[in-house]
């Protein structure tokens, strides 16, 4: 069997830079089987069990989460976070006043704008990258894309490092209109387990429920006789492959039992219409659940931002859809206590150019745009960073995709410059060409 | 929103009022021909323009800009003063039947009446009419009564003479892009983003009927958006039909790739009679239809295929006649005792193309 390379646990596999760099010279960390770790026998290819990693049980007890919007296609920053009104550059839009004062977003948020003190804007993103693919690459792994590595997106990271060993849950998950419900493939050298799985829409994972007409004892005789089979399979080898099948058998079973957890009608009447009947309010609902029920990261996407015609009418569409569910979440994690452990992030793959085309449009542009935190370690109601009177550049507080994603690990209490060893490899946990920006962290 | 907003001018580049207006209205009337369609004025802006009309005089045109300000040109020599008194973008504007006065509509969701031959006009009366953009706005025929559209999907009607609101009706569910007077004066029609053509008796201030103009709407599943709607209403002179412009073929909204769409219904009992399109426009969109004298019905299309006059009638699917304009246009009004037409344009011009 090809011996996988990439990591066959959880956060076991992080090991703090200066204790790599001490266990090597001890002389203790080379070779590719170690004994140890949840499953018995040893583990070939892939990364071993190295520490018991109390820093990152520590880590799991604190029962941090993260929540991305991912706002597809590149959400307009002068119609959200950055507005401009009465520029050259600005459109028809206008700002509003949040409650934090002196922070001014555009009209079309009011009901974010009402909760503007649980969040943070960072007005200085500047990613260098106008290409949809490579930008969505980069924000999502903090990292440029390059042929000659693949690396990790934020949710596989996430899961990794906050997931739970009993969690009967996913710890990546999507909500994704048209997602098509199945495993999504973005935690490369972290291993399959890592990967995400896109619910489409409200609907629960694809094939977790029980087919028709199996009874339970037949369902049950069922899986006794794969984990035998199994178990006589895995007494003559385990890999990172075999224990990634298994897992994800089992990780299956105890969604079957779980099922209901991805069904947003049983949350109350009152909730469903405080964030509305229509898809997105209740994918947003369905994050709260997921989040409530301890999944450590939850995407959701919203669609489509593009807006290369009729940006003005697309954005009131589209940010008219998103207001209000997104404001109703943040307020609610805030209510019932989450919010302190739930980092919140809204984010694209750029943003779009201040100049207005011809078609009232507006393209590509990643020079100058917005990424919003909030919640877990992020200072509340705060805007760092700022563009010029017009946005075409930033003028103070620049930052990139890569010191946002360390950002984004150290708001959740993850030491963001630590590495992970997979093969013998020191693989660094985020970009060590980036830093955090501590200044919006606390 | 202050209550007297400031006017601002620049340096007109002609006195403030037109003083010979010899040209505007031939003493004979003219007979237009669209197979004459020529550019004849040309003058530019510093900022890409919204929205044109006519006044009924034919001695001026008022613009307006996406700096927020409206322009007042002398149509004579091109001339221009800039004036200031909304907060957003204007796509709305209507002059009285004497020319004296414009109502303007802004994306703040004001209205403003303004003594438009002033030399520094500046607004006599500003109403708060509607909860977001204001998309469109038109007089009665007698010119006592303003009705307004936007984006809070409710029709207003107001008193010109004191801004007094006549009427609220509601019945339409997103965004109102048009609005038409009847020529009897009792009936009004709007059109909104999802193809919803209503027809509203103002005397009840009821929904009389609707007429179905859902070609006019797309919903691209892929991209997830709503798209298109009735941007532009018409009734040729006869009175006996109906004309609603926008767009279909959308098949990237999101990239400007869609075509100009006009449908015609019979008035009487709201059959689609004919779905007029255009070939050859793969980027376009009507902005506005107007009705010629003749039956005729002129659309301007703007899009990524450029800008484009056309012109339909009830004979023929196709447009009788097309008229490419040197760029990109926005809006589009006539005035019919000179056969001249302005348009505006994303390249910060306004443009005199003349039927005669």
């Amino acid at each position: 069997m090809q011996r996988a390379t990439y990591a066959c646990g959880t956060h076991e596999h992080v090991l703090r830079r200066r204790g790599f760099l001490g266990a090597l010279a001890g002389g203790t960390l080379f070779g590719s089987a170690i004994t140890g770790g949840p499953l018995a026998g040893p583990v070939v290819g892939g990364l071993g069990w190295l520490t018991q990693g109390q820093a990152a049980e520590a880590l799991q007890a604190r029962d941090m989460r993260v929540l991305v919007f991912n706002m597809h296609g590149g959400l307009s920053q002068l119609e959200s976070w950055d507005p401009k009104p009465g520029t050259k550059t600005g459109g028809p839009c206008r700002a509003i006043p949040t409650s934090v004062p002196g922070i001014h977003i555009s009209e079309l948020l009011p009901y974010t704008a009402q909760q503007m003190h649980h969040l943070c804007l960072l007005r200085g993103v500047n990613t260098a990258e106008d290409d949809h693919g490579k930008g969505a690459y980069l924000m999502m792994t903090g990292r440029r894309q390059t042929p000659a590595a693949e690396y990790p997106q934020i949710g596989s990271v996430s899961a990794m490092m906050l997931s739970k060993k009993e969690q009967s849950l996913p710890g990546h998950i999507l909500i994704t209109p048209g997602g098509g419900g199945g495993r999504g493939n973005e935690s490369a050298y972290l291993g399959p387990r890592f990967n995400s799985i896109a619910l489409d829409g409200q609907k629960p994972p694809l094939y977790s429920a029980k087919p028709d007409g199996m009874a339970d004892e037949v369902e049950k005789r069922r899986h006794t006789f794969r984990e035998r089979i199994n178990a006589e399979f895995l007494s003559r080898g385990r890999t990172a492959v075999t224990d990634a099948y298994t897992h994800s058998y089992e990780q299956a079973l105890r969604l079957m039992e779980r099922r209901d957890v991805f069904d947003v009608n049983k949350e109350s009447a009152s909730d469903q219409e405080r964030y509305g009947k229509n898809d997105f309010g209740r994918q947003c609902l369905l994050a709260r659940r997921l989040l409530s029920n301890g999944v450590s990261f939850v995407q959701v996407t919203h669609s489509n931002y593009d807006t290369h015609n009729e940006n003005f009418n697309f954005h009131l569409e589209q940010l008219g859809e998103f207001d209000k569910p997104f404001a109703t979440l943040v307020s609610d994690l805030h209510t019932l206590g989450l919010l302190e452990q739930t980092l919140v992030v809204v984010l694209s793959e750029f943003g779009r150019t201040p100049n207005i085309n011809l078609y009232y449009g507006r393209d590509h542009w990643s020079k100058a745009w917005t990424v919003v935190m909030g919640g877990a370690k992020v200072a509340r109601g705060a805007a760092f960073g700022a563009t010029n009177a017009e946005g075409t550049e930033v003028v103070d507080g620049q930052v990139d995709h890569g010191a946002l994603f360390h950002t984004y690990l150290q708001a959740v209490g993850v030491d963001s410059e630590q590495s992970l060893m997979v093969d013998g490899r020191e693989l660094p946990l985020a970009d060590p060409a980036a830093k955090p920006i501590w200044k919006v962290l606390v | 929103m202050p209550d007297q907003p400031a006017a601002t001018t620049q340096t007109p580049a002609t006195p403030a009022t037109p003083a010979t207006p010899a040209p505007a209205t031939p003493a004979q009337p003219v007979v237009l021909d669209i197979k004459k369609t020529k550019v004849t004025g040309d003058w530019t802006y510093d900022r890409p323009l919204l929205a044109t009309r006519i006044s009924p005089t034919g001695l001026v045109a008022v613009t307006s800009s996406e700096d927020f300000q409206l322009q007042r040109w002398d149509l004579a020599t091109g001339g221009r003063i800039v004036f200031k008194g909304h907060e957003s973008w204007v796509h709305a504007l209507q002059f009285s039947p004497d020319g004296n006065e414009l109502v303007s509509g802004g994306c703040e969701g004001t209205l403003m009446w303004w003594p438009i031959l002033d030399a520094e006009p500046k607004p006599k009366r500003t109403v708060q009419a509607h909860q977001g953009w204001i998309r469109a706005i038109d007089r009665s025929p007698d010119g006592a009564l303003i009705a307004s559209v936007g984006n809070d999907a409710v029709v207003r009607v107001w008193y010109n003479a004191t801004g007094e609101k006549v009427a609220e009706l509601a019945g339409h569910e997103r965004h109102i892009y048009s609005v038409l007077f009847h020529a009897d004066g009792k009936h009004l029609l709007t059109g909104d983003l999802t193809g919803k053509l209503h027809l509203w008796d103002l005397d009840t201030r009821k929904l009389e009927r609707s007429f179905d103009a859902k070609p006019l709407h797309t919903y691209e599943g892929g991209q997830r958006v709503d798209f298109g709607g009735i941007r532009g209403l018409a009734m040729p002179t006869s009175g006996a039909q109906l004309c609603a412009g926008g767009l279909h073929k959308a098949t990237n909204p999101l990239g400007a790739v869609h075509e100009p769409l006009m449908l015609r219904f019979n008035y009487a009992d709201g059959k689609l009679l004919k779905t007029h399109i255009c070939d050859g426009i793969p980027g376009g969109v009507i902005w506005r239809l107007q009705a010629l004298p003749d039956g005729t019905i002129m659309a301007v299309s703007g899009g990524s295929s450029g800008g484009w006059l056309l012109f339909f009638n009830d004979q023929q699917d196709k447009e009788i006649h097309r008229f490419q304009l040197p760029a990109l246009a926005r809006d589009m009004d006539i005035h019919l005792a000179s056969g001249r037409i302005a348009t505006v344009h994303a390249d910060h011009h306004l443009r005199i193309t003349s039927l005669v």
